[in-house]
């Protein structure tokens, strides 16, 4: 599951991201983000380095994830 | 119009692609330069402080991508203390919306061909060997093919990856940046202003570079470890609400600097990486325009002489010729950031400190550096290493 919630709205589109990505997970085009939930591990780096705070890491997901898999 | 073939393929449009498809045309060669924006030199993600002396062997100054000189520095502590330097040498704040632009007609005229709204999304491989980029165009997916890949690729790096080269860095390394073109600002026009400290950037430092007529350049970059606890356009706003509330903010950018060193591997099979996404910053001052645009006029000349020759071993000398003209010292101000990346305020506050003491005529960067040492005697064996190798 994706942990990382991108507000695309609000990106610059600048690379920072891609740059500390140790999955090549990333792919930024001129103006669009997107994250491969296959690739991604969710180590969060990209969400500390973002300059501008469009990424978000879900620690609200985890909990979610866990009720699911104790149900 | 493009063919569907070319010796060489630059991707990425800044500097270090622009100047390494000049070099490789300037051989004879057949270049094409893929470039994702639909503009070269736009956004411009940069302070864009250059010195003369670095750009000027790739290209003559032009007032019209100068928007100011300047001729000194000014040093600021965490307790304010200002400490005053004259560069002596001369410095430029560039537009560089232009200048890159002027840098990709110089490539033009040496005969490359440009696409620009071209996104490189991979590698062309056959038989095992890559042969050329897949890209994407107007939502249509292209190939071309090429005999020598630059990836000029910037911070984001991926062509390398594509390649089998680890090119993403450490997040201590990543410089974070965000920056506000200002207007309104009473600045003097030709001092470059530098803040350091745990509250206006942590890991880093807080720039105001003047453009002329009241404007300025007002950014600032923080280690990846930092902005993780605080994000850097926290540490912006702060300042700007502080010191200049009611400036009128122009363009506002976010971007990285990779301030690691340059890649072990920045040449693999027929692919050669040049800039930023070579890591070939300069790790210190987090400088990457003129030495991007030394690799990729080093990168470029060996692609087209490669060709010419049909010498494909001639790549191999990249690295060698990079590390002795510029990746040598770029080793020594790695160590040097590295050792000041944790300085405190109080540290910080006492080399400032010591430094105004120095008369203003004999005070220069290095001066100022050797009081810093004082604070880190096991720098003074690392620079010793670098110059008496
Ligand atoms: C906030 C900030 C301030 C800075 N201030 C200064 C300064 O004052 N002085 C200085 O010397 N340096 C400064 N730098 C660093 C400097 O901007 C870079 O080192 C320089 O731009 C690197 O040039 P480059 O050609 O390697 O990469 P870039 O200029 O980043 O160019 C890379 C190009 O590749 C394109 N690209 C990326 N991926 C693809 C793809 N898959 N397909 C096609 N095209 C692609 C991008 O769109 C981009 O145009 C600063 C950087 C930042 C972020
Ligand atoms: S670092 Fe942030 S602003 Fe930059 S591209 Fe990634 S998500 Fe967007
Ligand atoms: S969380 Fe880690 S793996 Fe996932 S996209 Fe961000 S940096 Fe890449």
């Amino acid at each position: 599951m994706l942990l990382i919630e991108i507000k695309p709205d609000k990106c610059d589109f600048c690379g920072v991201c891609v740059g500390v990505c140790p999955e090549d997970a990333i792919e930024l085009k001129e103006a669009t983000i997107k994250i491969s939930e296959e690739l991604c591990t969710n180590c969060a780096k990209c969400v500390w380095c973002c300059p501008i705070e469009v990424l978000v890491f879900r620690k609200d997901k985890i909990q979610q994830l866990k009720a699911s898999t104790f149900k | 119009m493009i063919e569907k073939f070319y010796d060489v393929i630059v991707v990425g449009a800044g500097p270090a692609g622009t100047t390494a498809a000049r070099f490789a045309a300037e051989q004879g060669v057949s270049v094409l330069i893929l470039e994702k924006d639909r503009d070269i030199g736009y956004p411009v993600r940069c302070g864009e402080a250059v010195s003369k002396d670095g750009i000027e062997p790739f290209i003559k100054p032009d007032s019209k991508w100068i928007a100011s000189t300047i001729n000194s520095f000014v040093l600021i502590s965490p307790d304010g203390t200002e400490v005053k330097i004259n560069f002596n040498r001369t410095g430029y704040i560039l537009e560089r919306r232009i200048f890159d632009y002027e840098l990709g007609k110089l490539a033009a005229k040496a005969g490359a061909h440009i696409l620009t709204k071209a996104y490189v999304y991979d590698l062309l491989r056959e038989d095992g060997k890559i042969t050329g980029v897949k890209f994407e165009h107007n939502g249509e997916k292209k190939e071309v093919k090429g005999k020598i890949i630059i990836g000029a690729d910037g911070v984001e790096s991926r062509i390398g990856r594509f390649a089998g080269i680890k090119t993403h860095i450490k997040i201590s390394d990543m410089e974070c940046c965000v920056q506000f073109t200002v207007s309104n600002i009473n600045v003097d026009a030709s001092t470059c202003y530098f803040y350091f400290g745990e509250n206006y950037a942590p890991g880093g430092y807080l720039w105001i570079f003047p453009k002329g007529n009241n404007s300025a350049n007002v950014g600032l970059g923080i280690g990846g470890d930092k902005a993780k606890i605080k994000s850097p356009i926290s540490y912006i706003n702060n300042f700007l609400e502080n010191k200049f509330p009611n400036v009128p903010k122009l363009t506002m950018i976010s971007g990285g600097v990779p301030c690691s060193l340059t890649l072990s591997e920045i040449v693999k099979e027929n692919v050669l990486l040049v800039g930023d996404a070579a890591r070939q910053v300069n790790p210190l001052s987090g400088g990457g325009i003129t030495s991007g645009m030394i690799g990729g006029s080093i990168a470029g000349e060996l692609a087209g002489k490669a060709i010419k020759e049909n010498n494909f071993k001639l790549l191999m000398d990249y690295p060698k010729i990079w590390h002795s003209r510029v990746g040598r010292r770029h080793e020594m101000y790695y160590k040097v950031k590295n050792a000041i990346y944790n300085f405190r305020d109080e540290t910080l506050n006492s080399i400032a400190h010591s430094a105004i003491k120095i008369p203003e005529s004999e005070r220069t960067l290095l001066s100022i550096f050797k009081i810093a040492l004082l604070d880190k005697p096991s720098l003074l064996f690392e620079f010793a290493k670098i110059f008496f190798y």
